[in-house]
């Protein structure tokens, strides 16, 4: 049998509503981002591959995934701890440290680039404790990571939230009344069911960092070969009007963030098989 | 409540864990903002204000936002009607699209407008030759902004209008409702505090939004600056207290998103009972 | 207004949920629509009301076709299994809804909305609940505004989706008779959806018995509990013990057991399988006149209104068997005990067609 592209409905506006979605997301997103490709494919595959092969553009990807990878890594152990936290004990000024996890969203990136930086100078609050120990804190990998750190928080502690809240209180009960202590319980019952969720949260906060700019560029010193992260150098090769150049890099980093949502999906899905839903 | 729960010295080992690490990424940066932007005292602190410059580039801010808002919440309240009231083929492929501008870097997310209307862009020479700016002008601020937060409204309503379901819609049909009654007086007053907290995340990224506006818009003070780049102007410029005078303002735009976005969760939360 | 439907078939992907399906609800008549679910009956009712829509068939009100009428338009009150109660609004702005959508031309003024609105909730005894939320309610409140809302718009017919499906039990019995007392005063055409038999058979005046999109019954309560038509509906209402056998002049002839079976006249001898209710079975302790069952006591339970009593023959076929409490007292059995079965009535026996 022929299968009708929807399922007859008597609720009205179904044309309107998906003419209006797919017009309008056609002319915001679609169109002007199909230009990349477009752009891209005007290029041979030789041209492509000098621009992203270049010794400059390979060190902006290495710093870029690099600091993205340590920021999404310490994301994973204190965002856990901060989730956990939040969901499962109560101690005073709970609800404005819940509230404030989202404070690296709704803050600007350039405000938290100025500030973070401002902390981070050898003279700043914290840059004197680094200096004393012999660290640098901005203008260096490290603060890049501290920013993309900052960035990340919210994507990791917000994914996992809702999926400790959901982790069944029975099966905990009944890991301990079948022996186990409290260590047992949490690393063998527990952590299975999150561990996706907290795969997904690491993803996007990954995924989040590698295109980050505002938070960055303050902080980051942009020496090129040292601390010139990827979408920097997209800037530059724009105000040299490399347009070429700054499309090719640009595809790089979508096709490694098409990937890392796909993973992200698919950490999701898993999370939902475990809980139990469909 | 014994079984569930770790030795006290676990729990306050963990809070300890987390309270430190929670001042140290969000508390402290706050306070340095407000510390740095009165660094010189009050009377350099509303000067930079009150900066022609500074004035010019919130007023750029609120009318971006003004017109990236609404755009965004239509768009919002169609596509969540679409997809979460109808079965249709390819509702997946589109959810997907709906959500891609959050996958692209802001600088990639300027640079397409670039590539589309810029001199050496698709439509530059046409653009050029009828006299007409979209880069490195207002419109160019405006299309940037709009794809960086064309999803923040469609994401909140979605999973409330999913879960909502259409019994009630079926309910006011069959009490004799038309369509178009239905939905105002009942789909849309269902999702109130959803469009609400979709209009309070899309507005904070509208206005704070940085990376794609700073590729578009060619930094003409006075013009096309918004507040954002204003303070990286006034920060690459070493006027740090007044670059800090201008970020308060928009770090206490994230605290007060921070609060509204809080009162809004518990009203969604209630109407869920 | 009576309603028919006329060779309903609908399909859902591959899934055939009514497969030309025909009936028709006379005026004034509570009728209810009986089956597992997956059955299709409530994609009837909803294709009744207009919400779903059929692949082929008819829907008439009356004598007129509703082909082109939308759900808003056909005059139903449909009563949603979840309640479907406009959330945002209070338990009065949910009952005025349907008056306050009509066209200015036509709409009641607002004192005669406000009077409507009182009189319904009176009817459904729930004044004191105008200005409380939905979700300020109990389930039972909640299912008795959702009927109020659905009857202030004078509906030609009232259309009931598992109405008392998520209640709870003593709720459920409560409000079944309120709608059976209610539908005795009003007399508007109702049509309800339920998987329980027992609610079924205690409100309706007809039961139409569904299986896989297709009618197995139809017929009064009464009709279909003593006189099923088959083996499904005589599973579907009330538990069943079975027997295989071959029927030889009245009698049935199980293993070695020859058993009188009342109400039975065969003319030729075959085999057959023989359903029985749990009360068609005497039990006793000595074998008296005709042969009888020899079975042994398993299990009995006389907490209840009746004695539940579980027995193995000798052959090993499991009885269910319940007495009355009158001859429990007399029979006194216990487990372990041996006791003679023999049949007083047969509900069903199904003709097998070859030698078992």
């Amino acid at each position: 049998m022929k299968q009708k592209f929807v399922k007859k409905s008597i609720l009205p506006g179904f044309s309107l509503s998906l003419g209006f979605t797919v017009f309008y997301l056609s002319l915001f997103v679609l169109i002007p981002l199909s230009m990349i490709f477009l752009r891209t494919s005007s290029l041979s595959f030789k041209e492509f591959l000098d621009v992203i092969m270049a010794e400059r553009t390979l060190a902006a990807y290495r710093l870029s995934f690099g600091t993205a990878f340590a920021s999404a890594c310490i994301n994973a152990v204190f965002g856990l701890i901060v989730a956990w936290v939040l969901v499962r004990y109560s101690f005073p000024g709970k609800r404005i440290v819940d509230a404030m996890v989202d404070f690296p969203l709704a803050l600007p990136t350039a405000v938290a680039g100025i500030a973070l930086t401002e902390l981070y100078v050898p003279n700043g609050l914290l840059g004197k404790f680094l200096q004393a120990w012999g660290i640098k804190g901005a203008f260096t990998p490290f603060g890049i990571t501290i920013a993309l750190t900052f960035i990340g928080l919210p994507f990791v502690v917000r994914t996992l939230q809702p999926v400790l809240e959901d982790v069944d209180p029975q099966i905990e009960e009944a890991a301990a009344s079948l022996g186990a202590n409290r260590w047992q319980t949490v690393t063998m019952v527990i952590f299975p069911v999150i561990i996706p969720a907290l795969l997904t949260g690491v993803t996007l906060a990954f995924a989040r960092a590698i295109g980050e700019y505002g938070s960055v560029i303050f902080i980051a010193g942009n020496m090129p070969m040292k601390t010139e992260i990827a979408p920097l150098l997209i800037m530059t090769k724009l105000e040299q009007y490399d347009y070429t150049g700054a499309t090719a890099i640009a595809v790089g980093m979508l096709l490694i963030s098409f990937i890392l949502l796909g993973a992200a999906n698919f950490f999701q899905w898993l999370t939902s098989r475990n809980l139990g839903r469909t | 409540m014994q079984v569930r729960t770790e030795p006290r010295i676990v729990r306050y080992v963990l809070i300890t864990i987390a309270l430190v690490f929670f001042g140290l990424f969000l508390v402290l940066p706050l306070v340095c903002v407000f510390q740095n932007a009165l660094s010189k005292g009050w009377v350099v602190y509303f000067d930079a204000l009150r900066h022609p410059d500074a004035l010019a580039a919130m007023k750029m801010t609120m009318i971006t936002a003004l017109i990236v808002v609404p755009c965004n919440l239509i768009f919002g309240v169609a596509a969540a009607w679409a997809v979460s009231k109808f079965d249709f083929k390819g509702k997946n492929l589109l959810l997907s699209f709906i959500d891609l501008p959050l996958s692209v870097s802001p600088v990639i997310a300027g640079l397409i407008f670039i590539l589309l209307f810029g001199a050496q862009g698709v439509l530059g020479p046409w653009l050029i030759a009828h006299n007409i700016r979209i880069v490195f002008a207002w419109p160019g601020i405006i299309l940037a902004t709009i794809f960086v937060t064309v999803p923040m409204v469609a994401r909140e309503l979605i999973p409330i209008m999913k879960s909502q379901g259409t019994e009630e819609e079926e309910a006011a049909l069959t009490l004799g409702a038309s369509g178009w009654k239905t939905f105002w007086m009942v789909s849309i007053p269902n999702i109130r505090w959803g469009i609400l907290y979709g209009v309070i995340l899309c507005n904070a990224r509208a206005m704070g939004e940085f990376g794609a506006v700073s590729v578009v818009s060619g930094h003409i003070r006075g013009l096309t600056n918004t507040m954002p780049l204003h303070v990286e102007i006034l920060y690459n410029e070493y006027q740090s207290a007044a670059a800090f005078a201008v970020a308060s303002i928009l770090a206490m735009l994230a605290i007060v998103t921070l609060i509204a976005k809080s009162i809004v969760e518990a009203n969604i939360r209630q109407g869920q009972k | 207004m009576s309603i028919e439907v006329r060779n309903i078939h609908k399909k859902f992907g591959e899934f055939q949920a009514l497969v030309d399906l025909s009936l028709k609800i006379e005026t004034g008549e509570l009728l209810a629509l009986l089956g597992p679910s997956g059955c299709g009956k409530t994609t009837l009712l909803r294709i009744v009301a207009g919400l779903d829509f059929a692949d082929q068939g008819q829907v008439f009100f009356g004598d007129q076709d509703a082909q082109n009428q939308k759900a808003s338009e056909r005059g139903v009150g449909f009563v949603f299994q979840h309640y479907a109660l406009f959330r945002h609004m209070t338990v009065f702005d949910n009952i005025a809804f349907g008056m306050n959508v009509q066209p200015k031309k036509v709409r009641p003024s607002r004192e005669e909305i406000r009077k409507k609105v009182m009189e319904l909730l009176k009817l459904v005894q729930l004044e004191w609940l105008a200005n409380r939320y939905p979700w300020q309610l109990s389930g039972g409140q909640r299912q008795r505004i959702a009927l109020a809302r659905a009857l202030a718009v004078r509906p030609r017919v009232l259309l009931l989706d598992e109405p008392f499906g998520s209640l709870d039990a003593q709720v459920r019995k409560e409000l079944r008779l309120w709608l059976r007392r209610f539908h005795d005063e009003s007399h508007i055409t109702t049509l309800f959806v339920t998987h329980d038999q027992e609610e079924a058979l205690e409100v309706a005046d007809r039961i139409v018995v569904m299986n896989q999109g297709r009618i197995e019954q139809m017929g009064t309560p009464e009709d279909v509990y003593h006189n099923p038509v088959n083996a499904f509906v005589l599973n579907f209402l009330g538990n069943v013990n079975f027997f295989h056998c071959r029927l030889v002049e009245g009698k049935a002839i199980i293993g070695d057991t020859v058993l009188d079976v009342p109400g039975l006249s065969v003319d030729k001898p075959h085999p057959a399988k023989l359903y029985v209710r749990p009360n068609q079975f005497k039990l006793s302790r000595y074998a008296g006149k005709g042969t009888a069952l020899k079975a042994t006591v398993e299990y009995v339970n006389p907490a209840g209104t009746v004695v539940k009593v579980n027995l193995k023959t000798e052959t090993g076929e499991l009885i269910h068997a319940e007495i009355s409490q009158e001859e429990y007292k007399h029979l006194k059995i216990v487990k372990t005990e041996q006791v003679f079965v023999s049949l007083k009535d047969v509900t069903y026996s199904e003709h097998l067609k070859n030698n078992p």
